[in-house]
């Protein structure tokens, strides 16, 4: 049970794949405008992270090494076309803002990371709890960095004025300028507080 | 001097380890001489721009300070603001505002300046590009409507466009003279309206050779050259140089930003391929993009290019061969 849990914590601190491992950055850059946005793309994520890598534990003694890569994007663009036309069907408004960044979790680096790193070695249960574990991380580091841009940018929070009407939003947050200056911030706060320095 | 006490030693032998000769320069000493070059261009912006002028100056300059102790407090590194550096950043940025600049986007700035631009990647010597130019281009992104197109006309109370906004036909608006070029009463932010202030400062630290001559000369030189050759409406050879040079912040740029120690190369050729790479993007924005002005994003995007300068013009070495391949 303790090995479980510390399956599962580990996408959301030690490596977390945004903040710490620092892959898949396409997506946490570009729709981290709005909390909304970055909030079902972290849905989204979960959703294929955690069935293809449930999956591929499944198949990982029936898969032949040689092929296995080809397979894995098999599973995981099953999963990313379920999570996308799903998305459109319950949420048309922001499937469209997301655009082409649903259908990118195909060749997104956690998923196939995963699955190649751990999935592809462990067995069902492990590889639910990784899969839920790094898929949350990755949420919760798109809504901290969504939060911040949303904020400063927009003066909004998942479309709520929280700000005084005197705030005057500065528009280069929700450019991408402010994606990479916010994400260099969040990575060096993230070292600072557990105590990681490039020093060494 | 104290090259001669130790030299000399009172009669004894004394070891010490090189360099044995120093120089009487200091960055103290070499950024308070820029902050006094910059003067006159303070007092011109105060006569043209009014009291508003000194007391966003003002704040900038406070606000860089302050954020630079501060910092430097914070993580236990020796507090630096005596040697000035904070304070050209300061005034740098005060002089890239409009007069109509809310008081508030002028702190931001000098933050933006200071802590992201110049502490984050380790303080003075260590930022890559020009503290003052970004923190520009940051508040040019964030907030656009109040950093360009609503410039106050100097010795009045109505807004205006800038010369060469209506070189360019995007502003209306009837083209200053030379002369007011020249002296300063022409529209646009704090410190680059008047030419004859920043000459007065750039030539002044040219004497004392604060700064290199070559970048503003070779920058300066290029934009001429180039809007001379394709910046007239009537075919090529038919442009005004003497007014694109004059207009803008050309003069400010290549003087007190394109020379800026840390961020320009450090090779004699470089720096005139610095000053050349710098007027070339200047026109090519001035005359073809969508921006009046280009003089900061040039200088911007050649700091980032200053490495690879600086090592395609790195001096032979003595005895030593051209490296091969």
């Amino acid at each position: 049970m303790k090995k479980l849990w510390n399956t599962f914590s580990n996408g959301i601190i030690n490596e977390n794949p945004v903040l710490r491992l620092v892959i898949g950055m396409c997506a946490p850059l570009a729709v981290t405008t709005a909390v909304v946005n970055g909030f079902w793309m972290g849905i989204a994520v979960i959703f294929v992270l955690t069935a293809s890598n449930a999956l591929v534990s499944l198949l990982r003694k029936v898969v032949p090494a040689e092929i296995r890569i080809p397979i894995f994007i098999v599973v995981i663009a099953t999963f990313t076309t379920v999570a996308d036309l799903t998305l459109k069907a319950i949420q048309p408004e922001i499937h469209a803002k997301l655009g082409v960044f649903v259908p990118l979790i195909v060749v997104n680096c956690i998923i196939l990371a995963r699955a190649e790193a751990f999935a592809s070695k462990n067995n069902l249960i492990q590889s639910v709890a990784d899969g839920l574990g790094m898929a949350l991380g990755f949420t919760l580091s798109l809504l901290i960095l969504a939060s911040i841009r949303e904020l400063l940018g927009n003066g909004t929070w998942w479309g709520f004025n929280v700000l005084p009407a005197s705030f005057e939003p500065a528009v280069v947050m929700i450019l991408p300028p402010g994606a990479f200056v916010t994400l260099g911030y969040l990575l060096s706060g993230l070292n600072l507080i557990t105590g990681k320095s490039g020093d060494n | 001097m104290a090259n001669k006490d130790i030299l000399s030693g009172e009669g004894k032998l004394l070891v010490s380890s090189s360099p044995h000769i120093r120089a009487q320069e200091t960055v103290d000493w070499l950024m308070w001489q820029v902050v006094i070059a910059l003067l006159p261009a303070v007092i011109v912006s105060i006569y043209f721009f009014g009291f508003r002028s000194f007391y966003l100056i003002l704040l900038g300059t406070l606000a860089a300070v302050i954020t630079e102790a501060a910092i430097e407090k914070a993580m236990g590194k020796d507090i630096t603001i005596k040697d000035g550096s904070a304070v050209v950043t300061g005034l740098l940025l005060a002089f890239n505002l409009p007069a109509t600049a809310p008081w508030w986007l002028v702190i931001i700035g000098s933050v933006f300046a200071i802590a992201v631009v110049k502490q984050t990647f380790g303080g003075l010597g260590y930022n890559f590009i020009n503290p003052a130019l970004t923190a520009r281009a940051f508040l040019l992104a964030a907030w656009p409507q109040y950093v360009a197109g609503n410039f106050p006309l100097p010795l009045d109370t109505v807004t205006g466009a800038t010369p060469l906004a209506v070189l360019k036909g995007t502003a209306a608006g009837t083209l200053p003279t030379y002369g007011d070029l020249f002296w300063g009463n022409v529209g646009g932010v704090l410190g680059e309206t008047s030419a004859v202030a920043l000459l007065a400062g750039g030539l002044y630290l040219i004497y004392l050779e604060v700064i290199d001559w070559r970048t503003p000369l070779s920058f300066i030189c290029t934009v001429a050259a180039f809007t001379w050759v394709f910046g007239g409406s009537g075919g090529l050879f038919t442009g005004d140089p003497l007014f694109h040079v004059l207009a803008g912040g050309l003069i400010l740029g290549a003087f007190f930003m394109a020379t800026d120690y840390v961020t320009s190369p450090v090779t004699p050729l470089g720096r005139v391929v610095f000053g050349v790479g710098c007027g070339l993007i200047t026109v090519l924005i001035r005359l073809w993009g969508d921006y009046p002005e280009g003089v900061s994003y040039s200088i911007l995007l050649m700091n980032l290019l200053v490495p690879f300068i600086e090592r395609w013009t790195a001096p032979r070495v003595y005895g030593m061969q051209p490296m091969q391949g």
